[in-house]
């Protein structure tokens, strides 16, 4: 290797170390200026107060009821999307996956539109007394709309992922189709499904815009923990810092778990 | 051929997505066109959330400068000030937050440029409510500010001057607390609730879709709209004429055909 190759090579090294600096800096800096910007103790009055505490209830409430609803309906669908092909199976994986690039006002609007007191649906659920908008089921619905493409993709990828020759084996042995899948494909594909279940959690956890277009802001109702964020950043900024520390801290809790797990599934034999 | 094909349509995608900004791109200049002043400056206006259209009909005749418009809550623009955003001027629904700024060194001495008062709205077709004693009535729903904005600070006010039983019925129906007018609006244009304390001018701007439910004189707030001049700001000459056109007969103009009262 000539001299100038070997200074170009350094130089590219150079320029990555850059790159990934500057990333890591931009990245983190508003994390850290959030535990940085006010005393502990401030973070932690911030805490105290009752209506804080209410919306992070309200918001650990709703995102599990929200990650309940995404697995129980999810699962099956990703695994239907994962192991047929059929007509159309494209433009289905295209429709489920849109509100993962759609703007959260977006969402509002769509979801006013189809469950508002005037939407398609929203009217013969109102006849009902079903009407979910101002309601907590009504930030459930937010949550549901725009977290369940993250557990849906990860989801279905996990099943493609399986070794097909276990399933086959599995329905050799005289399992069926509900044993195969309950008992060999699920337990297989658990690391990508948690993943998923985690990603889309942390999705929920931050839900704003749309929450807010549909379900409106009240407290213990549904003003959530973004929301609340959102009540107090104009006049108590040491309160609104309290509480995105406190989603901060739960993200890279969900993030780490799912670093750990993701370990464990490839020793697991997803990746095989 | 595939490949071609492929990134044919993916530059499809992208001309398709990137055309609505184009749009926007094209219509910026022309706010400021027919003056015969320079219009390089751009002047930043931080200004209350009900008063969108009455600022963006007087901007697009104020001729000293271009103008560009951030409308939120007034407790938010006032927040955004004091973590050190600098807009040139800052124009609030109330005249407590301007003189607060005022007092904390962030923005010049204020000047009271606009009235509006304070209604309740109801949808115009098939609301509970009727008259002002229904907005306790069971079964009501109602969405008011948050106590931070001025609208939600007004319903307040309102609300406090009330008996405690009457008070304590009309809060039992609240649903949401917005976190500016528009969301008071937007909840009721979209039916979710029967009844909403926001500004006449909501109602005007929102043409046939609300109706406006009087509050009583002996509870009804005073509305005084104060705007700045922002210490420091990029621009303060042509913010101190904007201000001055506000105050005249063109912005008095914009701001009364959007429903808002003269200044006080």
């Amino acid at each position: 290797m000539s001299a100038g190759a070997t200074a170009r090579r350094a130089a590219f090294v150079a320029a990555l170390v850059v790159a990934l600096t500057v990333v890591v800096a931009f990245l983190t800096f508003p994390v850290v200026a959030i535990f940085v910007r006010s005393s502990p103790g401030a973070l932690l009055d911030g805490l105290r107060d009752p209506s804080a505490q209410d919306a992070l209830r309200l918001s650990l409430v709703c995102t599990s009821i929200a990650a309940a609803i995404i697995v129980v309906v999810g699962t099956p669908a990703a695994w239907l999307l994962a192991t047929r092909r059929f007509r159309g199976r494209s433009v289905v994986i295209t429709l489920v996956e849109l509100p993962l690039v759609m703007p959260p006002a977006v969402a509002g609007i769509g979801l006013l539109a189809a469950f508002g007191p005037q939407g398609i649906v929203g009217r013969p659920l109102g006849d009902l007394g079903l009407q979910p908008v101002l309601t907590t089921a009504g930030v459930v619905t937010a949550l549901v709309f725009v977290a369940a493409p993250f557990y849906l993709r990860q989801a279905q990828a996990a099943f493609e992922a399986v070794d097909r020759r276990w399933l086959d084996a599995s329905r050799t042995l005289g399992a069926g189709e509900l044993r195969t899948w309950l008992r060999v494909a699920i337990p297989v594909a658990r690391g990508g499904l948690i993943t998923g279940l985690a990603l889309a959690w942390g999705r929920a956890l931050g839900e704003f815009g749309a929450t807010l277009m549909f379900a409106g802001s009240f407290r213990d109702i549904t003003q959530t923990a973004p929301l609340a964020i959102y009540e107090r950043f104009a006049t108590d900024f040491d309160g609104a810092l309290g509480l995105s520390a406190v989603l901060v801290s739960l993200s890279a809790a969900v993030l780490l778990t799912v670093r750990i797990v993701g370990r464990g599934a490839v020793v697991g034999g997803v990746r095989g | 051929m595939r490949t071609l094909r492929r990134t044919a349509l993916l530059t499809s995608i992208v001309a398709l997505a990137a055309a609505p900004l184009a749009g926007c791109g094209d219509d910026e200049p022309t706010s400021g066109e027919g003056g015969t002043t320079a219009t390089n400056v751009t002047l930043k206006v931080s200004a209350a959330t009900s008063l969108k259209t009455a600022m963006e009909d007087f901007g697009g005749g104020f001729t000293a400068a271009r103008s560009s418009f951030s409308f939120a809550g007034s407790d938010e623009l006032a927040a955004q000030i004091r973590q050190g955003v600098r807009p040139d001027v800052y124009a609030a629904a109330s005249t407590k937050l301007p003189d607060a700024l005022h007092a904390e060194g962030l923005l010049e001495e204020p000047v009271e440029f606009a009235t509006n008062s304070l209604i309740v709205a109801v949808p115009a077709k098939g609301s509970k409510v009727a008259t002002f004693d229904d907005l306790g009535d069971a079964g009501v729903k109602l969405a008011i500010g948050s106590d931070t904005v001025p609208v939600g600070s007004y319903t307040r006010t309102v609300l406090g001057r009330l008996p405690d039983a009457t008070r304590k019925a009309i809060e039992g129906n609240v649903r949401s607390e917005e976190p500016n007018v528009s969301g008071v609006v937007g909840k009721l244009t979209q039916g979710a609730v029967d009844a909403g304390f926001v500004y006449a001018s909501d109602v005007h701007a929102a043409g046939d879709a609300l109706r406006v439910v009087d509050i009583p004189d002996e509870l009804e707030p005073t509305v005084r709209y104060g705007a700045a001049v922002v210490k420091d700001a990029p621009h303060p000459e042509q913010a101190r004429a904007f201000l001055d056109a506000l105050k005249g007969p063109d912005g008095q103009f914009a701001l009364q055909a959007a429903g808002l009262g003269p200044k006080p």
